[in-house]
C-alpha cells in the first residue's frame, strides 16, 4: 500500500491538466503528472516521493496519439512503451524501450514517464536525443514547440507546471541504419551496465548513452571522437572515454572501471557495425 | 474531468462483471481486488513490479496489478485468473505440469493467455521476451514454455 493519501485528477484536455496542477499547487499538495506511475508508485510505497496529488494524463487526446506521417512520427507522452514497441513506428526507439523493466511493465510505463523519471538510466531518451528530436510541451504560458537537446540535460527541464504531451520524430531517423546494445549485469532483465544506442547518417554516428554515468546523455565530444577517422576503432573507442561528461557510476552492480571497460567492448562493435554500412 | 479525493465508490469491470467498490486514489489495484473483491487469484509477491505474480489483464494486456492504482481502471476491462476459467492456457499447465508451487502460475496464466490472444503466432523471442516479465522460484521454466506452446495451438 501507499502509506499517504493523494487527490488524483484525470483530466481530458491538455489545458485541464494544467488547471488541476495549479489548483493542486495553490492548495500546497506539490502535485505530479501521472503516466504510467509505475516509479510514483514504487517510489511512493516505500516513501521515496511524497505528493498531495497526481495528474493522470494518459486520457488527453494529444499524449495517447501515435502517428506516422509523411514526414514526422508523432509519439504521445502517454504511449506506453509496448505501444511503442509493437508499433514499429521507430524500430531503435522501439528496441531502446523494448529492454526497459519487462514486458509486462512496459505496458504500464509511458514515453513521458519514462523520460521524466528519477532513476539514473531513462533509455527512452537516448533514440530521442540522436534522432534530434522535437518536445511539444505544455504549460501555463500554451505550446512550447523545442528541441529535445534544450530541455533535457542529465534530466528534463521543464518551466513550472509544465508537461511534455508529444515527442516528434523526423522520419528520416527511423531509416537510418543504428545500433542499440544494452549489456546488464545478469540475461536480459535489469538496469544496464551500459546501454548504447548509435546511428549512422551522412558516414557520421551520432550517439547517446545510459548506466555509465548517473544520467543518460548524448555528448558531441564522444562523437568528434568515434568519428575522428584519422584514429583506429581502438582509438576512436578510448578517445571517446576520455571525454566521459562525469565519472562513471560505480555501484553494488557495477564498479567504475568495469563500466568502461563494458563501454570500450560495447563502442568497438558499434564502430565496427556501423563501419559496414555506408 | 474526473477528480478522486478522500474515499469514493468507483465501479470496475472486473471479469465481466460491474463491480462497486470504495476506495482511496492511492488504492493499489492488487490490494482492492484481493481485499475488497474477495478475487485473491492474483498473488502478492514482491509488491514492487519485479516477479509478475500480480498479473492482470487490463484491456486484454498483461499489467503488474500491483504497480496500478484502483482508479486507474476505472473504465477498463480488468480480468484476473478467475476469468480465465475453461481457456486452453489452463489445461495446457495441467497437462505439462507447469507449476510446483502454484503461487507464480496465475501470472504466468494471464501473461500466457494475453500473449496467445495478441500474438497467436508468435516468433521463440518473443515468448522469452513476455515470459521475462514473471518470476517462478521452483523453476518450472522448461514445462511452462512448453505449456505456452501447446495452448498456443489450442486458441
Amino acid at each position: 500500500m501507499i502509506p499517504f493519501d493523494f487527490v488524483y485528477y484525470k483530466p481530458d484536455t491538455l489545458q485541464e491538466a494544467v488547471d488541476a496542477y495549479r489548483d493542486a499547487y495553490a492548495r500546497g499538495l506539490k502535485p505530479l503528472y501521472y503516466g504510467g506511475g509505475t516509479e510514483i508508485i514504487s517510489m511512493g510505497r516505500v516513501n521515496s516521493i511524497r505528493t498531495g496529488a497526481v495528474i493522470d494524463t494518459k486520457d488527453i487526446p494529444e499524449c495517447g496519439a501515435l502517428s506516422v506521417g509523411n514526414d514526422m512520427i508523432v509519439i504521445g507522452a502517454g504511449v506506453t512503451l509496448s505501444r511503442i514497441h509493437e508499433s514499429g513506428c521507430f524500430q531503435l526507439l522501439g528496441h531502446a524501450v523494448g529492454r526497459i523493466a519487462d514486458h509486462t511493465t512496459q505496458c504500464k510505463i509511458t514515453l513521458g514517464g519514462n523520460i521524466c523519471g528519477t532513476i539514473h538510466y531513462r533509455e527512452s531518451v537516448l533514440p530521442l536525443l540522436i534522432a534530434d528530436s522535437t518536445v511539444i510541451l505544455y504549460g501555463p504560458e500554451g505550446f512550447r514547440e523545442v528541441p529535445i537537446r534544450d530541455v533535457f540535460d542529465r534530466r528534463i527541464k521543464l518551466n513550472h507546471g509544465e508537461m511534455i504531451a508529444q515527442v516528434l520524430v523526423d522520419k528520416i531517423y527511423a531509416s537510418l541504419p543504428y545500433v542499440h546494445v544494452k549489456k546488464a549485469p545478469i540475461e536480459k532483465i535489469g538496469y544496464p551496465l551500459v546501454t548504447v544506442c548509435a546511428l549512422k547518417q551522412n558516414g557520421r554516428i551520432s550517439a547517446a548513452f545510459s548506466g555509465i554515468c548517473p544520467f543518460p546523455f548524448r555528448s558531441r565530444e564522444m562523437e568528434e571522437a568515434l568519428n575522428d577517422n584519422s584514429l583506429t576503432d581502438v582509438k576512436k573507442a578510448a578517445a571517446a572515454l576520455k571525454c566521459l561528461p562525469a565519472q562513471p557510476l560505480a555501484d553494488e552492480s557495477a564498479g567504475g572501471d568495469y563500466r568502461k571497460f563494458i563501454l570500450h567492448n560495447t563502442l568497438m562493435q558499434t564502430l565496427e557495425t556501423l563501419g559496414a554500412v555506408s | 474531468m474526473t477528480v478522486y479525493e478522500g474515499k469514493n465508490v468507483i465501479t470496475l469491470d472486473v471479469n465481466g462483471s460491474k463491480r462497486d467498490v470504495t476506495v482511496r486514489p492511492s488504492d493499489i489495484l492488487l490490494d482492492v481486488l484481493r481485499r475488497e473483491l474477495n478475487l485473491t487469484g492474483p498473488k502478492p509477491g514482491c509488491e514492487n513490479g519485479d516477479c509478475g505474480a500480480c498479473t492482470v489483464l487490463i484491456d486484454g494486456w498483461p499489467v503488474k496489478s500491483c504497480l496500478m492504482l484502483a482508479v486507474e481502471a476505472v473504465g477498463h476491462a480488468v480480468t484476473t485468473v478467475e476469468g480465465l476459467k475453461d481457456t486452453p492456457i489452463q489445461k495446457a499447465f495441467v497437462d505439462n505440469w507447469a507449476f510446483q508451487c502454484g503461487y507464480c502460475t496465475s501470472g504466468f496464466l494471464m501473461v500466457c493467455h494475453a500473449l496467445a490472444n495478441i500474438h497467436p503466432n508468435p516468433e521463440e523471442y518473443v515468448i522469452e521476451d513476455w515470459l521475462q516479465a514473471n518470476i517462478c522460484r521452483c523453476t518450472s521454466y522448461a514445462e511452462i514454455r512448453d505449456a505456452v506452446r501447446q495452448a498456443l495451438e489450442a486458441y
